[in-house]
């Protein structure tokens, strides 16, 4: 790229940053449609039984109730990844989870609805529940799957690369540990809501949704309707990471109860059913076993993962996979070998969560490798420093590493802290840690297997000078809309506040498989780079034929379409577009993105390849009060390798949400269940998540390693950004106290516990 | 059913309400008024603050028979035409949101607060804004944003004064 860019680098306002603050913004629990009913989800009260009889006549018969639906609906089984397709949208035989969806109502008004749904009459066979993973993984005489064929394991992953005997046994110093990551959920603002419409034999659904092209293709599965006459549409999204990002009961109920009733049906979960629908963090045991040389360099390292997954398949498979295949970096490590399981427990479904699968290993290897550091006397950044992974090369898993600024990151971040003059010096009570983390920018494999673009843009510019970006990306608040004027802007070279974006539209939009992965910015800004390459190329053919001067010759500034610094050959950019437009039709643009074949040469070898992985450091600063075990956590440095930063507020944006989501992860966030299986703490009371009292000022540093493949060098920057942030507090707790944390959340019990057990001789 | 009369949005308003019926209820369902948020209809979350009588309140906590005879104002009422409110301004120019689900109420605390207090501290801003909660920034970009505010109303009333 050898000119200046106009736009990308310098801050660009959110193009809907207006609507929002003005309240204009419709999401979806927001819109109404005329004689729009009130959708209400009946759930099991039992962790697991089976349904002997539903009796809906009660309900049905109420005054103002207009339809009622079971899982004989549609019985039809369905599931984000293809190997895991273990679920109905309402209960068909069994319900496996307090909170499971068993029927629905639609009535003129809520109190009406809520009335009908105790009228249904559901005859239970109570079973015996499952709530721990251990006994999950050989209890046989409980199945809540009856397709598991050992116990309640769904899936069981080896993996061994390099020689990790060898790497054992060429090591100086061998140390093992154990972790525990208790489950968080994503608690997005905005409750999940769905809105449904059947007109003409067509389907309409509005719907909060990161995926609505993936919950397009499960509607015409479960509805059994052709896919060309259901229509989805995300409106404004108030939050996902990751909540949002599968086909969920309340989006087929409405549509059931739309149908039926023959008129719309808006479904919007309550808090309450907000926590129950999940999909969040899976609780994690970890082992680790690392061989490292007396200098610090890692020989080998062993990893066991257990997952608890809940009632159902959700991404979990994916999930247990990431688990290992993503602790191969950030450093070098020769030889690896990777045991995992996940198992089905009778608790909400846990699924994919920001940072989706490495949260939970990085936060137990980061503190791992602290404490092999403080085993050997060496300086945890040191350590890192020693480890870290250069650019251009493989891990031995076989992901491939392009751009890397992971060095930067540590030095940046540790710079932040003065680390060398404070680690290890501060008085007790204070400390600071480091942590690193890597993520993908996308998966390189599509989530149901195809031969197509993950994203596809196209662009059209009209006479009056108007560029419109039409995408299937899904902003649910990251800001994927204002990338794509952003990236459309900067290669046609008009301003960004000139571009529309119509987005998230199966009717109107081409594919694009959501936000999830952390794949938009690179695979949407990629495309839409292409699809604007091609319009502005149609419009300087035309403006150089107009002024028979060579295209080279010609510019695109300020809306003016020429010969630099000669008035007289150039033309507006909406004369430009016009002239086009009159020499050979509409003027548009189309790009798709497709990901290099990067799956690995071993089964499971699609599960963790990524065109580009983001890469961070993060340094802590935490206060530890002796007296009452509280943390506080004074600074996070967090350096974050994205690229580049096409937009810097919003890329520092979606850094300091990050890490701050890994504040509450580490001190606060807990989705836990009583002994009988019901939801501990539903509600934003319970449920802690941080307040603006909580956190300090976050201070995002973005490390710029151009990626050769990215959309203008970008990379990942939304989910990535989390990994680090959980491990270096962790890692900042112990030297303010010495005592290293195992289990998460830190509580302040955890704390005075294992500062009295250190106490101990 | 009781039929009351109050100001919103600096216009005069009245409709007939039932006894259990919240204020948020009836700015969306009633009045259509979807600019104020419901994020969990418990007063955990904030995403639901007008202002009562200039105080920032959780309408989903307020019933709608108690705004007889007050004031109400919602995120709509607060731009003057395509003027934003300075607040508005300053939480767009800064960054600070992102869903936005949380924007209106965050906004309408934030002007609360600073007609309250012109020139608060860091902490005051914090304790200010701790009943309102957002997942996706992080509170640093909504705090610098407040403090933008607030320097934005300074210059706007030294600017009066002068």
């Amino acid at each position: 790229m050898s000119r200046e860019f106009q736009w990308i680098g310098k801050p660009v306002l959110r193009i809907d940053g207006v609507a929002k603050v003005t309240g204009a913004a419709m999401y979806t629990d927001d819109m109404r449609l005329p004689g729009m009913l009130v959708g209400k989800i009946l759930r099991s009260p039992h962790p697991h039984a089976r349904i002997r009889r539903i009796d809906t006549s009660r309900a049905e018969a109420l005054a103002g109730v207009k339809a009622v639906v079971t899982g004989q609906d549609a019985p039809v089984r369905y599931g984000i990844l293809a190997v895991a397709e273990d679920e109905y949208p309402l209960a068909v035989d069994k319900v496996r989870f307090v909170g499971d969806e068993v029927a629905a109502v639609a009535a003129l008004d809520e109190a009406t609805a809520v009335r009908a749904l105790s009228l249904i009459e559901v005859d239970y066979e109570v079973l015996p529940a499952i709530f721990d993973p251990h006994e999950a993984l050989i209890r046989d005489d409980v199945k809540i799957h009856e397709e598991t064929r050992k116990a309640n394991i769904e899936r069981k992953v080896s993996l061994s690369f390099g020689d990790v005997e060898a790497g054992f046994s060429a090591a100086d110093h061998v140390r093992e540990d154990t972790f525990f990551k208790a489950a968080a959920t994503h608690a997005p603002i905005e409750p999940h809501s769905a809105l449904a419409q059947y007109q003409d034999g067509k389907f309409t659904l509005w719907s909060s949704t990161q995926v609505p092209h993936l919950l397009h293709r499960t509607l015409a599965k479960v509805l059994q309707m052709p896919a060309e006459q259901i229509r989805v549409i995300k409106p404004f999204l108030g939050g996902g990471f990751g909540g949002k990002g599968e086909a969920l009961p309340l989006e087929f109920a409405a549509c059931l109860l739309a149908r039926k009733a023959g008129r719309p049906v808006k479904i919007t979960h309550t808090r309450a059913e907000v926590f129950l629908t999940h999909r969040g963090r899976h609780p994690m045991h970890m082992k680790l076993k690392t061989g490292v040389k007396k200098d610090g360099s890692i020989t080998a390292l062993q990893f066991e993962s257990l997952l608890d997954g809940g009632a159902y398949g959700s991404y979990g498979v994916v999930t247990l996979y990431y688990s290992g295949q993503l602790l191969t970096g950030p450093y070098v490590i020769p030889a690896f070998r990777f045991d995992g399981a996940r198992v089905y427990t009778n608790k909400p479904p846990c699924g994919a969560q920001r940072g989706h699968g490495g949260v939970q290993p990085r936060y137990a290897f980061e503190v791992h490798l602290d404490r092999i550091a403080t085993d050997l006397g060496i300086d945890p950044l040191a350590m890192r420093l020693k480890n870290a992974v250069e650019p251009n090369t493989r891990t031995v898993n076989e992901l491939r590493i392009t751009s890397c600024g992971f060095k930067e990151c540590l030095e940046r971040s540790s710079r932040a802290v003065s680390w060398t003059e404070r680690r290890g010096k501060l008085p007790r009570g204070r400390g600071i840690g480091i942590a690193g983390g890597f993520y993908i920018s996308g998966a390189g494999v599509a989530i149901y297997f195809n031969p197509m673009a993950h994203s596809s843009v196209r662009i059209e510019a009209d006479r009056s000078g108007r560029v419109t970006v039409f995408c299937g990306a899904s902003d649910i608040g990251q800001g994927s809309d204002t990338m794509l004027a952003l990236v459309a802007a900067e290669t046609i070279g008009i301003p960004p506040e000139s571009v529309r974006v119509v987005s998230a539209d199966t009717d109107t939009t081409p594919v694009d498989l959501g936000s999830y992965s952390s794949r938009v910015t690179f695979m949407a800004g990629n495309a839409c780079h292409a699809a604007a390459k091609e319009v502005r190329n149609r419009v300087l053919s035309a403006v150089a034929e107009a002024l028979d001067v060579p295209v080279d010759r010609l510019e695109i500034c300020d809306r003016v379409v020429g010969v630099p610094d000669n008035e007289r050959k150039s033309f507006t950019f909406a004369e430009a577009v016009a002239l086009a437009e009159s020499r050979g039709g509409p003027v548009c643009g189309s790009g798709g993105y497709t990901p290099p074949n990067l799956v690995g040469s071993y089964k499971g070898g699609g599960v963790g390849p990524s065109p580009a992985y983001s890469f961070g450091a993060y340094a802590a600063e935490v206060e530890v009060d002796e007296e009452t075990g509280s943390v506080k956590v004074l600074r996070l440095a967090a350096a974050h390798d994205l690229g580049r930063a096409l937009n810097p507020p919003a890329a520092e944006g979606q850094v300091e949400g990050a890490t701050v989501n890994g504040l509450g992860e580490t001190l606060l966030e807990n989705h836990a269940f009583l002994d009988t299986g019901q939801h501990a703490s539903p509600s934003l009371l319970e449920y802690k998540v941080p307040t603006a009292l909580d956190v300090p000022e976050i201070e995002a540093i973005l490390v710029e390693s151009i990626d050769p493949e990215g959309p203008y060098g970008a990379k990942e920057c939304g989910e990535g950004s989390l990994h680090p942030s959980i491990p270096a507090i962790v890692n900042a707790v112990y030297d303010a106290v010495g005592v290293w944390i195992h289990e998460l959340p830190i509580t302040p019990e955890a704390v005075l516990k294992a500062l009295r057990k250190k106490e101990k001789p | 059913m009781k039929v009351i009369r109050f100001t919103l949005n600096g216009d005069p308003a009245e409709l007939g309400v039932r006894s259990d019926e919240t204020l948020v209820q009836i700015l969306r369902e009633r009045l259509g008024l979807t600019g104020t948020k419901q994020g969990c209809d418990l007063g955990d979350c904030g995403s639901c603050t007008v202002l009562l009588d200039g105080e920032p309140v959780l309408s989903c906590l307020i019933l709608a028979a108690d705004v007889e005879g007050h004031t109400v104002v919602t995120i709509e009422g607060l731009a003057d035409g395509d003027e934003l409110h300075p607040v508005q301004r300053a939480f767009h120019e800064e960054g600070a949101v992102q869903c936005g689900f949380c924007t209106p109420g965050m906004v309408l605390a934030t002007t609360a607060l600073l007609d309250a207090n012109p020139n608060p501290t860091e902490t005051e801003i914090r304790q200010a804004l701790s009943g309102n909660l957002c997942r996706c920034t992080g509170y640093t970009k909504i705090v610098r944003a407040v403090k933008r505010a607030a320097e934005a109303s300074r210059i706007g009333t030294r600017g009066c004064e002068s």
